[in-house]
C-alpha cells in the first residue's frame, strides 16, 4: 500500500476565504492510502516547505498531493522540496484549488466540496505516478541573430562580447535596418548614422560575428540547444569575398533610372549598386530586374572596369546549413500603406508623403541633400501639416488596433527640426493624444509646442484635396475650439502606423514560435519573461516584439542578448521527462501520430519483431524523440491503437481522475 | 442622466458611442459642419452622456444629411449618422408618427431640392 500526503494551503486568504480548507484537509485524509493530510497558511513558504520535507521523511511518502494554486506558481517549488527531501519530484501532484476553485467560487459550501474533489483526483492520479527522471542534451554554442537592424546589431554584440560566436542573418544587401533610414533621433536629436554606423562597424569587426547579408532563414529544424538551419545565401552576382566597395561599378553602370529603395523611391540609383555609404558589408549588388547583362546578356560593362574581378554574373543561391543553440527573432517593422486611407490623397499629390519619406526628405544623404524641398516642384514648404495617429488606434477593418508608439515622438522631432531650420515655416500637427511617456520625451514635445512654436491641433483632418495652385486644403477639426478648418499646406506628412515585417509570419511558423493576431510575436509571459518566445530556445529583440523606439529596442536586445548569454554558458541541457513514447507491439505504423506532431518529433523505424512462431517480423514503428517532444500529448488522443502514451500524464492517469471526479 | 433616452438612442441606431476615442474625425469630415450648432463628434459625446433632450430640441438634427462621410471614415466604428438619425427618428415619434410616407414624396418633390436630400431619402425609405 502506497503512503500518500497530502498538504492544503490557504494562499493567505486567497484560498482560505472561500475553501474551509480544514474540512478538506480533514475528508482527503480519510481517503484511503492517505497517511497524513495537514493545512497551512503558506505551503509556499520555507517553513510551508519544511513541512513537506518533515512529513515525507518522518512518514516515508510514496507520493505528495499539494491543494494549492495554479502549477504554473509553485510546481517547480514543491518538486525541489520533494527531491531535497529525497522524493522523486515526479512523485508531486498539484489539485489547484485556487485558480480553479476559490477564485471562482462564492458559495463556500460548494467551493469546499469541489476542492475535496479536486484533491481526490490528485491523489487518484499520484497513485499511479512513476518515478521520472529528465534527460539532458548538448549545447551547441553558436547563436542565430535573424535581422540585421540596431535590435539584431545589439544583440549579436552583446552576444559575442560574452565570447559565443553569432551569426546574424539579414534579407537586404547591408546591416542597418530602419535606424540607417533616420535622419536624427529623439529625445537628444543625436544623427542616427553617427550613433548606428559605429555599431555596424562593430559587427563587421568583432571575430565572434558572422555576418550573412543578403540572406534569409529557409528551414529551422531542431529544439533548444540544437537548432539545424538552413539559409539562403542569395545570389547578388558580386564575389563578397573579392569586392572592396570601391564604387566604381555603381559610377559606371549605364541603368540609371532605378527606383533608389534607401530613399523610399525618391531618387534613383543604378543597377549595380551599394544601398548607402556606410553599408557593412560594403559590398555592391546587381538588381538582376534592371541589369542589362541579366536580362539579355547586352553589357558586362562592370566587369569590365572591376579592377579586382568581382563580378560575377553566374553567381547562384547557395544553401548553408549550421547548428546553433539559441536563435533571436529580430525581424523589426514596416510603415503600413496608406493608399488606402484615400482621404489623404497619398496617391494623388507628390507632396502628401510618409513620415519616413520625410525623414530622408531631410537627411543630407537623401535625395535632397538634407534641404527640405516639396517633392512635386522642389520648393520649399511654408505650411506643413503633420497627421497623427494614420493607420493606428482603428477598428481592425481600418488599420491597426494598437497605438503605433513612436509617432508622436518622430512628429514632434520633425516639427521642431522643421521650425528651428525654417522659422518662417508654419507647423501644425493633428493629434488625437500626445502620448510621449518616457525619460525626457514629454519635456521634447513640449519645447516643440513652447520653444518652436508648432501649432498642436486637437483634432483629426477629414480630408486632404489637392488644389489647382499646387496648394493642399486639408479639412480638418479643432475639438477645442469646437470648429471645424481649412489649412492651405505646401506639405502633409503622415504619421503612419508600424505593423511588423512581412517576413515574419513566414519565420514564426518556421520556428514554431507563437504571434498575436497583429503578427508580432508573442512573449512567454507578458511581464515575467519579455524578451523569450513560449518555444525554448526562441528569443525576442526590438520591434517583432511589439511598438518599440530605439532606446526601448537596445533595452530590449541586450536583455534578449542576456537571456542567450544564459543559455549558451550552459553545458548541457536538463529536459521535461514528460514525454511521449510509443509501445512498439501496439504500433501499427499509420503515421496519425507523426501527422498531428507541431514539434516534428516522431519518426518511423523498420523494427525486427521476433513472433511466437519463432519468425522474425519487420513491421514500421513510430519513435519519439525525447529531446524534441514538448509532452503535448496531440499524439496520445490521435493514436487508434493506443500505442502512444505521455510520462506523467498517461492515459490511465488521466481515466483515474475523471473516475476520482465522478465517483 | 437620462438613461433611457441614451438606451433607446443607442438601440435605435445600433451604434456603438462607447468605442469614440474622441479623434474627431467625423467632424474633421463632415460637409454640412458650418450649418450645425451641435456637431457630429458632439452628438457620439452627448448621447453617451445622455443629453438626448437638448439634441433633440436643435436644428442641427435636420442639417445632417446623412452622406454617411462620418461612419466611413471613423476609426473606430462608431457612426456618427446613424446616431443623428436615431435623435431625429425620436423627436418624430414624439410626434407622433406623423413621417412622410414613400408614396407621398413625388407630389412633394421641389425642384430645388438638392439632390443630396432625395439621396437621403431614397436611403432612409428603401428599406
Amino acid at each position: 500500500m502506497q503512503k500518500i500526503g497530502v498538504f492544503v494551503c490557504h494562499c493567505g486568504t486567497n484560498i482560505a476565504a472561500t475553501v474551509d480548507v480544514k474540512a478538506v484537509a480533514e475528508a482527503l485524509g480519510r481517503e484511503p492510502s492517505v497517511a497524513v493530510s495537514t493545512d497551512y497558511p503558506y505551503m509556499c513558504s520555507e517553513s510551508g516547505q519544511n513541512l513537506i520535507k518533515d512529513a515525507i521523511r518522518e512518514h516515508a511518502l510514496d507520493g505528495v498531493v499539494i491543494c494549492s494554486c495554479s502549477p504554473r506558481m509553485h510546481e517547480n517549488t514543491f518538486r525541489k522540496a520533494a527531491a531535497q527531501a529525497g522524493l522523486n519530484p515526479y512523485m508531486v501532484e498539484i489539485a489547484n484549488i485556487r485558480e480553479q476553485c476559490s477564485w471562482i467560487h462564492k458559495d463556500k459550501e460548494e467551493a469546499t466540496e469541489k476542492a475535496i474533489i479536486l484533491g481526490r483526483a490528485a491523489i487518484a492520479k499520484v497513485l499511479l505516478n512513476a518515478p521520472l527522471t529528465a534527460g539532458e542534451s548538448p549545447v551547441t554554442k553558436r547563436a542565430l541573430v535573424i535581422g540585421g537592424g540596431i535590435a539584431g546589431i545589439q544583440t549579436a554584440l552583446d552576444i559575442a562580447e560574452a565570447g559565443f560566436p553569432v551569426d546574424i542573418v539579414e534579407k537586404e544587401p547591408t546591416i542597418g535596418g530602419k535606424m540607417a533610414q533616420l535622419d536624427k533621433t529623439f529625445p537628444t536629436l543625436d544623427c542616427a548614422a553617427c550613433i548606428l554606423t559605429p555599431k555596424m562597424v562593430d559587427c563587421a569587426q568583432n571575430e565572434n560575428i558572422r555576418i550573412l547579408s543578403f540572406s534569409e532563414v529557409e528551414a529551422v529544424s531542431g529544439f533548444v540547444g540544437n537548432f539545424t538551419v538552413k539559409i539562403r545565401r542569395k545570389a547578388r552576382y558580386v564575389d563578397e569575398t573579392k569586392c572592396t566597395g570601391c564604387g566604381l561599378c555603381t559610377e559606371k553602370c549605364p541603368v540609371k533610372k532605378v527606383p533608389n529603395e534607401f530613399n523610399l523611391g525618391m531618387d534613383q540609383r543604378r543597377a549595380v549598386y551599394i544601398p548607402f555609404a556606410q553599408a557593412v558589408p560594403k559590398v555592391a549588388r546587381i538588381d538582376p530586374d534592371w541589369c542589362n547583362m541579366l536580362k539579355n546578356g547586352k553589357c558586362g560593362l562592370c566587369s569590365k572596369i572591376c579592377t579586382v574581378g568581382a563580378i560575377d554574373y553566374k553567381q547562384q543561391d547557395t544553401i548553408l546549413e549550421e547548428q546553433y543553440g539559441a536563435i533571436v527573432a529580430a525581424t523589426g517593422y514596416e510603415p503600413i500603406k496608406v493608399d488606402r486611407y484615400d482621404e489623404y490623397a497619398y496617391t494623388q499629390s507628390k507632396d502628401v508623403i510618409t513620415s519616413l519619406e520625410f525623414e530622408r526628405l531631410t537627411n543630407a544623404a537623401g535625395p535632397t541633400s538634407g534641404t527640405l524641398l516639396r517633392p512635386s516642384d522642389g520648393r520649399h514648404p511654408h505650411t506643413i501639416v503633420f497627421i497623427q495617429c494614420v493607420g493606428s488606434r482603428c477598428t481592425p477593418e481600418k488599420g491597426k488596433t494598437y497605438c503605433s508608439k513612436i509617432c508622436c515622438m518622430y512628429t514632434a522631432k520633425h516639427a521642431m527640426l522643421t521650425r528651428e531650420k525654417y522659422p518662417d515655416t508654419d507647423v501644425y500637427v493633428f493629434y488625437i493624444d500626445v502620448r510621449t511617456p518616457g525619460k525626457n520625451f514629454d519635456e521634447f514635445y513640449r519645447r516643440a509646442a513652447e520653444e518652436y512654436g508648432v501649432h498642436y491641433i486637437k483634432g483629426a483632418v477629414g480630408k486632404v484635396a489637392p488644389r489647382a495652385d499646387g496648394t493642399l486644403d486639408v479639412q480638418g477639426s479643432d475639438l477645442l475650439m469646437n470648429e471645424q478648418l481649412h489649412i492651405r499646406a505646401d506639405l502633409v506628412v503622415l504619421a503612419a502606423a508600424i505593423e511588423p515585417s512581412k517576413t515574419a509570419r513566414p519565420l514564426a511558423t518556421m520556428l514554431t514560435a507563437s504571434m498575436d493576431t497583429n503578427d508580432f510575436f508573442t512573449e512567454a509571459h507578458p511581464k515575467l519573461r519579455p524578451v523569450e518566445s513560449p518555444t525554448a530556445g526562441i528569443f525576442l529583440s526590438g520591434a517583432c516584439q511589439g511598438p518599440k523606439d530605439i532606446p526601448e529596442t537596445v533595452s530590449q536586445a541586450s536583455a534578449c542578448a542576456a537571456k542567450v548569454i544564459g543559455l549558451l554558458a550552459k553545458d548541457k541541457l536538463t529536459g521535461n521527462p514528460c514525454v511521449a513514447h510509443s509501445d512498439e507491439w501496439m504500433c501499427n505504423g499509420c503515421s496519425n501520430c507523426a501527422s498531428v506532431c507541431p514539434y516534428g518529433a516522431i519518426t518511423y523505424e523498420d523494427r525486427d519483431f521476433r513472433m511466437p512462431d519463432r519468425t522474425t517480423k519487420t513491421r514500421r514503428v513510430a519513435i519519439v524523440n525525447p529531446a524534441v517532444c514538448q509532452g503535448c500529448g496531440a499524439c496520445t488522443v490521435a493514436c487508434p491503437s493506443g500505442a502512444m502514451d505521455l510520462y506523467g500524464f498517461s492515459n490511465s492517469q488521466i481515466m483515474a481522475e475523471v473516475d476520482a471526479i465522478c465517483k | 442622466m437620462n438613461h433611457d433616452f441614451k438606451d433607446r438612442i443607442v438601440r435605435m441606431s445600433g451604434a456603438a458611442v462607447e468605442k469614440c476615442m474622441r479623434c474627431g474625425k467625423c467632424s474633421a469630415t463632415c460637409p454640412n459642419y458650418g450649418e450645425m450648432e451641435y456637431h457630429p463628434h458632439q452628438f457620439v459625446y452627448m448621447v453617451e452622456r445622455g443629453e438626448v433632450e437638448r439634441l433633440m430640441a436643435s436644428p442641427s438634427i435636420y442639417a445632417c444629411l446623412t452622406c454617411f462621410a462620418c461612419v466611413e471614415r471613423c476609426p473606430r466604428g462608431v457612426e456618427p449618422a446613424k446616431v443623428i438619425e436615431a435623435v431625429r427618428l425620436e423627436v418624430i415619434r414624439q410626434k407622433g408618427q406623423n413621417y412622410l410616407k414613400p408614396d407621398d414624396i413625388p407630389a412633394t418633390l421641389d425642384d430645388d431640392l438638392p439632390q443630396q436630400a432625395l439621396v437621403t431619402a431614397l436611403r432612409k425609405f428603401a428599406k
